[in-house]
C-alpha cells in the first residue's frame, strides 16, 4: 500500500479541449502521471464519467466529458497522492542492440558503440504514455546527457521491433512504420508488443516498468 | 453462410461502427463512421439496432452482390442506386433477393455514402469494434474487389414503411463551423483569432478519414521556435503545424501529437467534414474559451 501522503497539486491547469473534452495541463511529467492515475481511479469508483483518458508527456485529456466546467472547477485543489514505490512489476525486453544509428548514437554520447548495450540496458524506464501507433509506449528514464536528438530526416521504413531514442525517450515501434528516432537496437520478438486477444492488449500502458536486456544473435 | 459480395470497391470502401472509443491510452483511434448521423439514419431506416457495421464508401460509390436476401439501405451522400441495373431509391429500404446486384454510384454531392444491410455486417472485429482504421491498421483492411463480408441474423424489428422520409441536411461548396478556442490558443499570436474570424479555408486533395487538410491563411505561431510535447489530441481537434496551414482531425485521427491544437469542432461539424470534397470552402466562427479557463 502506499503511504498516504499526498501533496498539494503543483498546479493543474484545466484547458478547453472541444465543448465535451478538458486538457490538464500538469506542468511536470511526475504530475502528469499522478493526475493520471488519480482521474482513473476516480473513473473506477463512479465518480469521473468519461470516454476516453488520454496522458501526454505533461498533460492528461479527459475526452467524452458531458459537463467539463465542473470536472474544471474542482481542478485546482487536487490532492496528488505520491507514487508508491515500486509501482507495478518489471517487463523484461530482450534487445540486439545493432540498430543502423547504433554508430551515430554513440558518437553523440561519446562513447564506443560497444559501449551502448550496457550504457542503454543499464537503466531502468517508464512508460510515461502510449501513442503514435497501438503498441508503442513512450519509455522514460534516459537521463539528459544521453539524451540525442531525432533524425534530421525520418526513415520512410523502420522494421517492426526497432529500438530508438529521441530526446528524453527510447521506444520500441510495434509494426513497420515511417520513423524519425536513431534505432539503436532490436527487439527480439516484437509480436508481444501489441496482442488484441490479450488484456491489456499492449504490453507497455502508461506506468508500466521497463528494462531491456541485451542479447547476442 | 450468408454473405454479401464486394464486386467493386471503388476508390475506398470500409466496414465501419461506432468505432472503438476509450483506448486513447494505448494509442488507438476512436475510428468509426465518418458521418455519424447518416450511418446511424442509414441504419435505423434498415431496422439495425445502433451501433450496426455498415460500408462506408469514398466518392465513387460500390457494388455488392447479395447472397441472401437482404434489406439494404443506401444513405449518406447521395448517389444514384440500382438494382441489377434497375433505378432503386436512395435513403430508402430496399429488397435485395439472393443473388441481386446492388449498386452505390458516385456522390452527387459530398463524399460518403453508407450501405447499411439489415442484420448488419460481421467482418473481424478488434477491440470489440468492425470499423476499419486507415491509421493503425486495426480492424478489417480496406475493402478490395471479390471479398465477402458475413451478415448478421435479421433483426427483430422490420425495417421503417418506406415512405419514411430520409433527411439529409446535406453541405454545400461552404461549410461554416463553430471552433470552440483552445486548449493551445496562447501558442499562436493575437492575430490568429481575427484570422480565423475572417479566413476561408479550402479542403486540400490530401485529406482523408484520418484528417482534412486545409489550405488558407496560414495561423502564425507566438513562438515558431518552440516544441510542444506530445499531449492527448481530441476529437475534432483543428491542429496546426509549423507551416500554419491547418489540420481538422477525423474519425481515425492520432490519439497523441506534438503540435498545438487552436480549437476543436463538435459533433455536428466532425459529421460535415466527413462529407467535404476537395475544394470545399472552411470558414470558421470562434467560440470564446469558457470562464473557467480565463483565470490566471
Amino acid at each position: 500500500m502506499s503511504t498516504g501522503r499526498t501533496t498539494a497539486a503543483p498546479r493543474l491547469r484545466p484547458l478547453p479541449a472541444g465543448p465535451r473534452g478538458i486538457l490538464i495541463d500538469c506542468g511536470t511529467t511526475a504530475a502528469a502521471r499522478a493526475c493520471y492515475r488519480s482521474l482513473q481511479s476516480r473513473r473506477m469508483s463512479g465518480l469521473l464519467e468519461a470516454e476516453d483518458l488520454v496522458p501526454g508527456a505533461t498533460t492528461v485529456l479527459v475526452d467524452g466529458v458531458d459537463e467539463p466546467e465542473l470536472l474544471a472547477a474542482e481542478l485546482p485543489g487536487w490532492p496528488l497522492a505520491d507514487e508508491p514505490e515500486s509501482a507495478g512489476e518489471v517487463v523484461e525486453i530482450p534487445v540486439c542492440y545493432d540498430g543502423p544509428d547504433l554508430d551515430a548514437v554513440a558518437a553523440l554520447w561519446g562513447v564506443r558503440p560497444e559501449d551502448v548495450a550496457d550504457i542503454h540496458s543499464g537503466f531502468e524506464y517508464e512508460a510515461a504514455f502510449c501513442g503514435f501507433s497501438p503498441g508503442f509506449a513512450y519509455l522514460e528514464g534516459l537521463p539528459e546527457r544521453y539524451h540525442v536528438p531525432r533524425r534530421e530526416s525520418p526513415r520512410t521504413t523502420v522494421p517492426a521491433g526497432s529500438l530508438g531514442v529521441a530526446g528524453p525517450y527510447s521506444g520500441v515501434y510495434p509494426r513497420t512504420s515511417p520513423g524519425g528516432w536513431q534505432l539503436i537496437a532490436t527487439m527480439t520478438n516484437p509480436g508481444r508488443l501489441w496482442n488484441e486477444h490479450r488484456e491489456p492488449a499492449a504490453l507497455l500502458v502508461p506506468g508500466t516498468r521497463v528494462r531491456f536486456a541485451a542479447v547476442r544473435v | 453462410m450468408s454473405h454479401i459480395e464486394i464486386l467493386r470497391a471503388g476508390v475506398l470502401t470500409t466496414c465501419q461502427d461506432a468505432g472503438r472509443p476509450g483506448w486513447g491510452h494505448l494509442a488507438v483511434p476512436p475510428s468509426g463512421a465518418a458521418d455519424r448521423p447518416s450511418w446511424r439514419l442509414a441504419n435505423q431506416l434498415a431496422g439495425n439496432p445502433t451501433g450496426a457495421c455498415a460500408l462506408e464508401t469514398t466518392l465513387n460509390g460500390c457494388t455488392v452482390k447479395a447472397h441472401r436476401n437482404v434489406t439494404v439501405v443506401v444513405g449518406g451522400a447521395p448517389c444514384a442506386v440500382t438494382v441489377d441495373g434497375r433505378p432503386e431509391s436512395w435513403g430508402q429500404p430496399v429488397k435485395l433477393k439472393a443473388g441481386s446486384v446492388l449498386d452505390a454510384g458516385s456522390a452527387e454531392v459530398g463524399v460518403r455514402s453508407y450501405l447499411a444491410f439489415s442484420g448488419g455486417l460481421h467482418p473481424k472485429s478488434s477491440l470489440g469494434s468492425h470499423s476499419t482504421c486507415l491509421l493503425s491498421g486495426l480492424g478489417p483492411a480496406p475493402l478490395q474487389d471479390g471479398d465477402t463480408i458475413p451478415l448478421g441474423p435479421s433483426p427483430a424489428h422490420p425495417p421503417l414503411p418506406t415512405q419514411w422520409p430520409a433527411p439529409w441536411a446535406g453541405i454545400g461548396d461552404e461549410i461554416v463551423m463553430k471552433l470552440h478556442l483552445g486548449p493551445r490558443l496562447e501558442w499562436f499570436r493575437p492575430a490568429a483569432v481575427a484570422e480565423l474570424t475572417r479566413g476561408v479555408w479550402t479542403v486540400s486533395e490530401h485529406s482523408n478519414r484520418i484528417g482534412l487538410r486545409l489550405e488558407g491563411p496560414t495561423l502564425k505561431r507566438a513562438d515558431p521556435g518552440a516544441e510542444l510535447p506530445s499531449e492527448g489530441i481530441a476529437a475534432g481537434a483543428l491542429q496546426v503545424p509549423p507551416n500554419g496551414q491547418p489540420i481538422l482531425f477525423g474519425a481515425d485521427h492520432p490519439t497523441t501529437g506534438g503540435y498545438p491544437v487552436i480549437g476543436v469542432v463538435g459533433p455536428e461539424a466532425q459529421a460535415a467534414a466527413a462529407q467535404a470534397r476537395p475544394g470545399t470552402r472552411i470558414r470558421f466562427v470562434p467560440i470564446p474559451m469558457p470562464h473557467w479557463s480565463r483565470r490566471s
